[in-house]
């Protein structure tokens, strides 16, 4: 049977490139970074190596990023790290409503233990942060914000460069959480103006249990993993050193391939849209129709409940995702979805779909084939469907 | 302890919150791309730099100046004149 993956968001295959460069760090080249014999010595300058490579992707120095053990521990040591960090300025924190739940939480677990005050940015209806109210929000308190680069639920980008202008303005960090965007977009740290910047070695195609955060040069942070000199004394704990070695295979393949990748990723997403938007009624993008991730497609179907459509589609061997990856499993209704103002039972029918520079336009067609008559059986036993044909057709008469 | 104030220095390691002994090692660093009569301003939050630094410079043949503290950051700053 064909399989059509399109969860990449939320999972997707280390590179077979990515995978060689790993597996001499596993048995040939083990020893420890940390050690001062030629055996560590010589990794600790492979770490540096793709440090490098991870700097370049983000157009910043090897020297301003940590490796970390993933991108919801980078987001951790941003946001704990540089707030705790800055405790004589204030305890003042500013993130948007739909950040990842590392963020969200680890500003809540600084107003539930540090006596942080937390604003929770609204956004539009096309999941955007308004620069005017971020402006408005903030204080001499305010020591720190986290806005997201992208979001992997809606796909929309955010105009970073004119938040973190704001903070500037006013002397207070940005972070931003880039886990979406890094090898899908350009990023610039210098251009965009952060401060602190979140990726995630597996959304580049690289391993799990690795990510990286930068960090603008002389800014201090509070480690979070308490331990010893790893990671310059920033980040205690033996390095991942296979982890890494793909995670800086992975950003040098990303740099080289960005543009390439983007365009092939928009030429999948958009006649998948198109397509959606032509033959099922009663459905709605959501997310910024233009300021978004090239690979990303999302949607509310009307009348039916997202995970029902992904066990319909999976016989079919199509593999799509109801919103971010962890809050699927857990919740009904999405905060994100609720946070874009989008009715709760039209948010219960949500599917996203993320291609990989693997897939192809017949994987696009293969969905269109198969979806429309997925959701069309689903409502055929939906009472809110039928209801609302109901009242449709007697509004007719 | 000898304290000194306004000290101009060339380069600065700023080592607050950066755990032990990375007071010694990134000041080992770069001290070696200072000229020498240049200082180096270390600046940290472990009192145990206090003792470790001027040691390290009785060790190694440089001149440690002395060390302002921020009451105000609470920082401590160490200064390191290189001899060589």
């Amino acid at each position: 049977m064909r399989q059509v993956y399109l969860d990449h968001a939320a999972a997707t295959p280390v590179r077979r490139e990515v995978l060689e460069a790993m597996l001499p760090y596993f048995r040939e080249r083990w020893g420890n970074p940390s050690a001062v014999y030629d055996l560590g010595a010589e990794i600790k300058d492979v770490l540096d190596a793709q440090r490098e490579q991870v700097a370049q992707l983000i157009g910043a120095q090897g020297d301003e990023v940590v490796f970390t053990s993933s991108g919801a521990e980078a987001n951790n040591l941003a946001i704990k790290g540089a707030a705790l960090a800055n405790l004589k300025k204030g305890r003042h924190l500013v993130v948007s409503g739909i950040e990842h739940h590392s963020v969200l939480n680890s500003a809540r677990f600084l107003e539930k233990f540090h006596d942080f005050e937390v604003t929770f940015l609204p956004v539009d209806k096309y999941g955007l942060v308004d620069p005017e109210r971020l402006r408005k929000v903030l204080s001499p308190a305010t020591v720190l914000v986290s806005i997201q680069h992208a979001s992997n639920e809606i796909g929309t980008i955010q105009n970073i460069v004119d938040l973190a202008a704001i903070c500037h303005d006013q002397g207070v960090l940005f972070h931003t959480d880039a886990v979406a965007t890094a090898g899908q977009t350009p990023i610039d740290v210098q251009g965009m103006g952060v401060d602190l910047l979140t990726i995630s070695g597996p959304a580049l195609g690289g391993p799990k249990g690795v990510g990286a955060m930068y960090f603008r040069r002389r800014l201090r942070l509070v480690p979070q993993i308490h331990g010893g000199i790893q990671e310059n004394g920033r980040r205690g704990g033996t390095e991942n050193v296979p982890g890494i070695v793909g995670l800086g295979r992975a950003a040098a393949l990303a740099r080289e391939e960005l543009e390439e990748k983007a365009r092939h990723l928009a030429a999948l997403r958009d006649p998948l849209v198109a397509g959606i938007k032509e033959r099922v009624p009663g459905v709605i993008h959501t997310g910024h129709p233009v300021n978004r991730l090239p690979g990303h497609a999302s949607f509310c179907v009307e009348g039916i409940e997202g995970e029902a459509l992904l066990f319909m589609l999976s016989p079919a061997g199509i593999y799509a995702n109801t919103g971010s990856a962890c809050a699927s499993k857990a919740l009904k209704t999405s905060p994100v979805l609720c946070a874009l103002g989008i009715r709760p039972d039209l948010a219960q029918g949500s599917i996203v779909f993320t291609f990989s520079r693997d897939n192809t336009v017949e994987d696009g067609q293969y969905v269109l084939e198969h979806l429309p008559k997925a959701v069309e059986r689903l409502r055929s036993f939906s009472p809110v469907w039928r209801k609302k044909m109901a009242a449709a057709a007697g509004g007719g008469r | 302890m000898q304290f000194v104030k306004d000290v101009k220095a060339d380069a600065t390691a700023d080592l607050v919150h950066r755990v032990c002994p990375m007071h010694l090692l990134e000041p080992v660093d770069l001290i070696k791309d200072l000229r020498q009569g240049q200082v180096l301003e270390i600046l940290t939050d472990y009192d145990g730099a206090l003792d470790d630094i001027p040691a390290w410079c009785v060790k190694n043949g440089q001149e440690f100046l002395g060390i302002e503290e921020d009451e105000d950051e609470e920082v401590f700053k160490l200064y390191i004149r290189k001899l060589h």
